[in-house]
């Protein structure tokens, strides 16, 4: 009964998040304790329903063919009875959005609780849990919706909490510049994609997910494939930035400046996943253009090395996890892109319990160091902090993908499924890089948590709102996995583009990928525990200076764009400025001024003297009465201006 | 006879303004009162006609005044009435006019003439709205006119240029876009006159006539109508007048100008222009396609550029009404609901935009943007005034511009293709401009000379209250406003396509 329920109002899992947002906004904003309880409550009974609806989806094998949608209009133009155009808004449960609407609402409700001890004693602190009520609301519509064009306007609003977040500290000059960079980012690629939406709705006359399927399954009725190949790539330009691909990646590490709770959960865990979501969403799109699907795969295996490059060489703790994360978001982008809706949405499960855990981690670091973020001045935390560090070695052994934690199920069935589609080089890109976030993930590990500790440094272990969220995501990063062991792969069962294929075990790439983890903890290990005065590493990064400075300054990517934002576009902005100040409106007031001097040369008839206008006057009624005596009083009405 | 609502919609702000006239002018507080009381009345009512319009059966109602003869010989009759399309411009004008009296509630240079020069504007600006014959129509038009011009030359400010400036070029546009509006009407009177065998000044009167004309005449007086209405729209490259003229008026006149008295000409353009003259639209539609889209993002470079607040705002005015000509170019259904609903979208958020920039100029005494930074701190309330305009501005989903641009979008695109690209283009250069002016504006490290500014409190909090709460609803429920327009552009998009069909164009 409850389970019912749950399935018929799953409206309401978006929409508790959204009043708790109202509340805190217009009633409880004084009441710092209130707002946060308002806020995480809501979010906790968001869960119950999503877990209770996710029961009902996933005890019956019909929803995955024939997902359960209820509807109803939003707005509709032209006859009521045959509308030109008509945007339904509703819910569409089938078990990808059972899985992402239950992980969604879990995560979110751990960490707004792990917020309420981070963000204690800070402005605005009620102001902030309206802002992750407002995200949890946008996420999770955009996580049910039944429609395209309400999923983007979900899209642009997680966009905004996002915003709002990254430039929290409003008074920072850092945080603000950063905030921008995400959002214009992020609407340089939303352009793209509305254009994509624009082009669906104008070809196919619908944005309704399960209708869009079915008519693109057979668009040959509707338009050339040519015309498909550009709307798959439009609507593909939208998760290039929202899911941090190459090259719109760049606002995804800027937005580190939040406070850490949002790096965790907008940045790590949910929304920056949006754009795999939507890619997985839309997969009726992509699968009928095969050069579509190629484009997502070389993104995703590119992206996911190029970022792990970037991230052996960063400082900042924050900044570490950022780049990995966006090298995690290219591997679901590759696995998309060869074809494994299955992979994709398995590591994008997985990756939201461990990454979350790590960002909470380096939270709960940064609170006990007073926001000290550079790991080489850390060292040997886990004396001091036992529950952080352990918890973060989980979650370190879940990316590097060491078995049997969590990411290790993933990552393999990545592997597995880019190697059955044949193709190598991605496959091997897709190793390298595993085998580099293992270097670079445990070379933060034991620069910050192990080895000497560093005197400066007064560390103390954090309070229960923050370790207990900690130890529920550990116990994710370790078991979350186990749905999609090789051997018994439940979640294949369930979460599946087409047909379910059931790739049977590959004990090949599962030794390798245990190789590569093992092999670049050791390195990592050599290079920065053993050796404890780090001399390889200096003597490394002196060798290769220029390939060091490359990686360091993250491929110059920002400072090109930089260059181009200031020199071209504000450049060109002051042309058009310019010419519009001289040339448009030079010629108003050349008109202007040319009236001006008909003007002084008319003024002679302009004397002010009574007898000359008398005159004038007189002249006019003569030349009037002269008129109408020669062409008769009835013709001459238009000339008086038709008044009889 | 019914209740005659919009005769007192209408009139309710002038008798204010008369009432205030006997006013000593020190009674600061209760002038200010009786103008508030007065269009209170004015936007109760027309909350009313908005919400009591049956739209099953559409068409003209509330009318009045159709039977009462006024200029019997030129067919001129007091003819007031609204539709789909005129309601919500109708309630615009008194959800804005409501604000601009609190946005000028600081006024305290003359304020009776103020207000009372103030309230004769509204009512003019209303007037064009509910008016259902041309004569009437173009005589609120006129009447617009003076009161703006003394209103920008008293109590304007003058930075880049003068106010005396900016007040000519203002009332200069504006009579010269309707004196050839003045001359098509009347050619067109005379045409339709002879077809019709009798005079009649009435929309729909006229447009019957009218739409019969030979394709010729109808180009001819669409142009001398088009150049009309868009210069009065600021249309590419008739702009010029609008970002001086705002930068140069006082906050009550920016708000009404850039709100609703710049729809005049979207308006015209929609219910006279097109309606009367399909033929002359169709033949100029690709043409207005291409200058709309030229002042999209001519408009936007433009106020990349700026460091006037006021600038900002006055380039993005026009960017925007680049959309709404878009959007009626491409001449169906989609469409001019599209450019009706952006009208309604964009003048509550400019009208938001200009209050907030009004306190702001008010407490810090600049508008110049390298001069202000982290007023978010000081000043929280009005800093949320301005990103909820700001963010309507860049059309954010959940706030009330977003809809309506999708549909231009929508319309557009299928219309227009690749032209219509580099105008939805437009919404990436309004993001980068109008965040840039907030982060530089609000956020930042704020400045000790700003410390002791007072945040908007009591009546200043009007605008962002009623404007705010217009663009939060209207964004979460866009049938709201798009059932009514629906309702008047179906009937006008048949009458347009059945008059194309007749004139052999399809």
């Amino acid at each position: 009964m409850y389970v019912e329920f749950a399935l018929q109002h799953a409206w309401l899992v978006p929409l508790l998040p959204a009043l708790a947002f109202v509340a805190i906004v217009f009633l409880t904003r004084p009441w710092q304790m209130l707002s946060a309880i308002l806020a995480v409550g809501s979010m906790a009974s968001s869960c119950v329903i999503a877990t209770l609806a996710a029961y009902g989806i996933f005890t019956n094998h019909e929803y995955v063919e024939k997902p359960l949608v209820y509807a109803t209009r939003w707005f509709s133009l032209g006859m009521p009875a045959m509308p030109d155009l008509q945007i339904n808004v509703g819910v569409q449960l089938d078990p990808v959005s059972a899985m992402m609407m239950v992980m969604v609402s879990f995560i979110s409700t751990f960490i707004f609780l792990y917020s309420i001890g981070y963000m204690n004693g800070e402005d605005g602190f009620s102001v902030f849990f309206s802002y992750l009520s407002l995200f949890g609301a946008s996420m999770l519509l955009l996580v049910i919706s039944s429609n395209l064009l309400q999923m983007f306007v979900a899209w642009e609003l997680v966009g905004l909490c996002s915003y709002l977040l990254i430039g929290f500290y409003t008074h920072k000059i850092s945080a603000r510049e950063a905030a921008k960079k995400a959002f214009v980012t992020c609407r340089i690629a939303d352009f793209g994609l509305l254009l994509g939406i624009l082009s669906l709705q104008i070809v196919f006359g619908t944005l309704n997910l399960t209708e869009l399927g079915e008519k693109i399954a057979h668009f040959e009725d509707y338009t050339t494939f040519g015309i498909l190949t550009m709307i798959a790539v439009l609507v593909f330009m939208g998760p290039i930035a929202k899911s941090g691909q190459f090259p719109l990646h760049v606002w995804l590490p800027d937005a580190m400046e939040g406070p850490t709770p949002v790096s965790a959960l907008i940045h790590a865990a949910t929304m920056v996943v949006a754009g795999v979501y939507l890619v997985g969403r839309t997969m009726f799109l992509f699968h009928e253009v095969p050069s579509a699907m190629e484009l997502v795969a070389v993104t995703g295996a590119f992206t996911a090395l190029f970022a792990a490059t970037i991230a052996i060489t960063q400082r900042e703790i924050k900044k570490i996890l950022a780049y990995s994360t966006v090298s995690q978001l290219g591997y679901m982008m590759l696995a998309l892109g060869v074809g494994s809706l299955t992979a994709s949405m398995f590591h994008m499960w997985t990756h939201a319990f461990f990454k979350a855990l790590m960002f909470l981690g380096a939270g709960s670091v940064l609170v006990a160091l007073h926001h000290k973020a550079d790991v080489w001045e850390m060292g040997g935390l886990v004396k001091k902090m036992p529950i952080t560090a352990w918890t973060f070695v989980i979650g370190g052994l879940a990316i590097a993908g060491i078995p049997p934690f969590a990411g290790f199920w993933s990552k393999d069935e990545i592997l597995v499924a880019t190697l059955a589609e044949g193709h190598y080089v991605l496959f091997a890109m897709a190793a390298f890089t595993a085998f580099l976030t293992a270097f670079y993930m445990w070379r933060m590990i034991f620069l910050a948590f192990f080895g000497k500790e560093n005197p400066a440094n007064h560390p103390k272990e954090s309070p229960w709102t923050m370790t207990v969220p900690l130890l529920v995501l550990a116990v994710g990063a370790i078991g979350a996995g186990w749905l999609g062991t090789p051997w018994h792969n439940v979640w294949a069962e369930w979460i599946y583009f087409g047909s379910p294929h059931h790739a049977a075990a590959n004990y090949g790439a599962m030794m390798l990928s245990v190789v590569l983890a093992v092999a670049g903890i050791g390195l990592a290990y050599t290079m920065y525990l053993k050796d404890t005065e780090k001399v390889k590493a200096k003597a490394m990064a002196e060798k290769y200076s220029t390939a060091y400075r490359v990686l360091v300054n993250k491929y110059y990517i920002d400072e090109l764009y930089l260059w181009f934002n200031h020199a071209l576009v504000d450049g060109a902005a002051k042309i058009f400025y310019l010419f519009d100040i001289y040339i448009v409106d030079g010629i108003v007031n050349g008109i202007g001024a040319s009236a001006k001097v008909t003007g002084e040369g008319l003024r002679v008839f302009q004397t002010g003297r009574l007898q000359n206008y008398v005159l004038i006057f007189f002249i006019g009624v003569l030349i009037v009465a002269v008129l109408m005596a020669f062409v008769g009083p009835s013709n001459a009405v238009p000339v008086m201006g038709g008044v009889k | 006879m019914d209740f005659p609502v919009l005769l007192t919609i209408l009139l309710a702000p002038l008798v204010a303004s008369l009432v205030i006239m006997f006013i000593p002018k020190e009674e600061n507080i209760l002038i200010k009162s009786i103008a508030a009381a007065g269009m209170f009345v004015s936007l109760a009512l027309s909350l009313y006609a908005y919400f009591a319009y049956n739209q099953d059966i559409g068409g003209l109602q509330f009318v009045f005044g159709h039977e009462m003869p006024w200029i019997k010989d030129l067919g001129v009759t007091f003819f007031l009435a609204v539709d789909g399309i005129s309601l919500p411009m109708l309630l615009l004008t008194n959800l804005i006019g409501f604000s601009a009296i609190f946005a000028s509630w600081n006024i305290n240079n003359r304020p009776k003439e103020f207000f009372i020069l103030l309230l004769m504007l509204i009512a003019g600006v209303m007037g064009t709205f509910i008016a259902h014959d041309l004569f009437i129509f173009l005589l609120f038009y006129e009447v617009v006119v003076i009161p703006i011009y003394i209103l920008v030359i008293i109590w304007g400010s003058s930075k880049r240029v003068t106010k005396e400036y900016a007040g000519m070029k203002l009332t200069m546009y504006l009579l010269i876009g309707s004196g050839f509006l003045l001359v098509g009407v009347i050619a067109l009177f005379i045409k339709t006159t002879a077809i019709a065998g009798h005079p009649d000044m009435s929309f729909t009167g006229m447009a019957m006539a009218a739409q019969q004309l030979g394709r010729f005449d109808q180009i001819w007086l669409f142009a001398l109508m088009l150049f009309g209405f868009g210069s009065l729209i600021s249309m590419w490259p008739f702009h010029s007048w609008s970002p001086d003229g705002y930068a140069g008026a006082p906050t009550a006149v920016s708000m009404i100008h850039a709100g609703v008295l710049k729809k005049i000409g979207g308006y015209g353009l929609i219910k006279i222009a097109v309606y009367m003259l399909p033929l002359g639209a169709s033949f100029f539609a690709p043409y207005m396609a291409v200058l709309g889209v030229i002042g999209v993002a001519y408009a936007a470079m433009g106020a990349m550029a700026q460091k006037d607040l006021k600038y900002v705002v006055g380039y993005s005015s026009v960017s925007h009404m680049g959309y709404v000509i878009l959007a009626v170019a491409c001449m169906n259904v989609i469409g001019i609901n599209g450019a009706v609903a952006n009208m309604f979208a964009h003048g509550v958020m400019a009208a938001l935009f200009f209050s907030m920039i009004g306190f702001i100029y008010e407490k810090t005494h600049t508008r110049w943007i390298p001069d202000m930074g982290g007023l978010a701190r000081q000043t929280p309330r009005l800093a949320v005034g301005f990103m909820l305009a700001a963010l309507a501005s860049l059309g954010l989903p959940g706030l009330v511009s977003f809809i309506p641009e999708f549909t231009i979008f929508v319309a557009s695109f299928e219309v227009y293709g690749g032209v219509a690209v580099i105008g939805i283009a437009g919404i990436i250069i309004t993001a980068l401009y109008v965040l840039r002016a907030g982060a530089n504006t609000l956020f930042g490290p704020p400045r000790p000379e700003y410390d002791h500014l007072e945040d908007i409190k009591g009546p200043e909090m009007v605008p962002l209250v009623v404007l705010g709460t217009v663009l939060v609803v209207g964004g979460c429920l866009p049938s709201l406003l798009f059932d009514m327009i629906n309702s008047g552009v179906v009937p006008l998009h048949a009458a347009i396509s059945d008059a194309l069909q007749l004139g052999g164009k399809f």
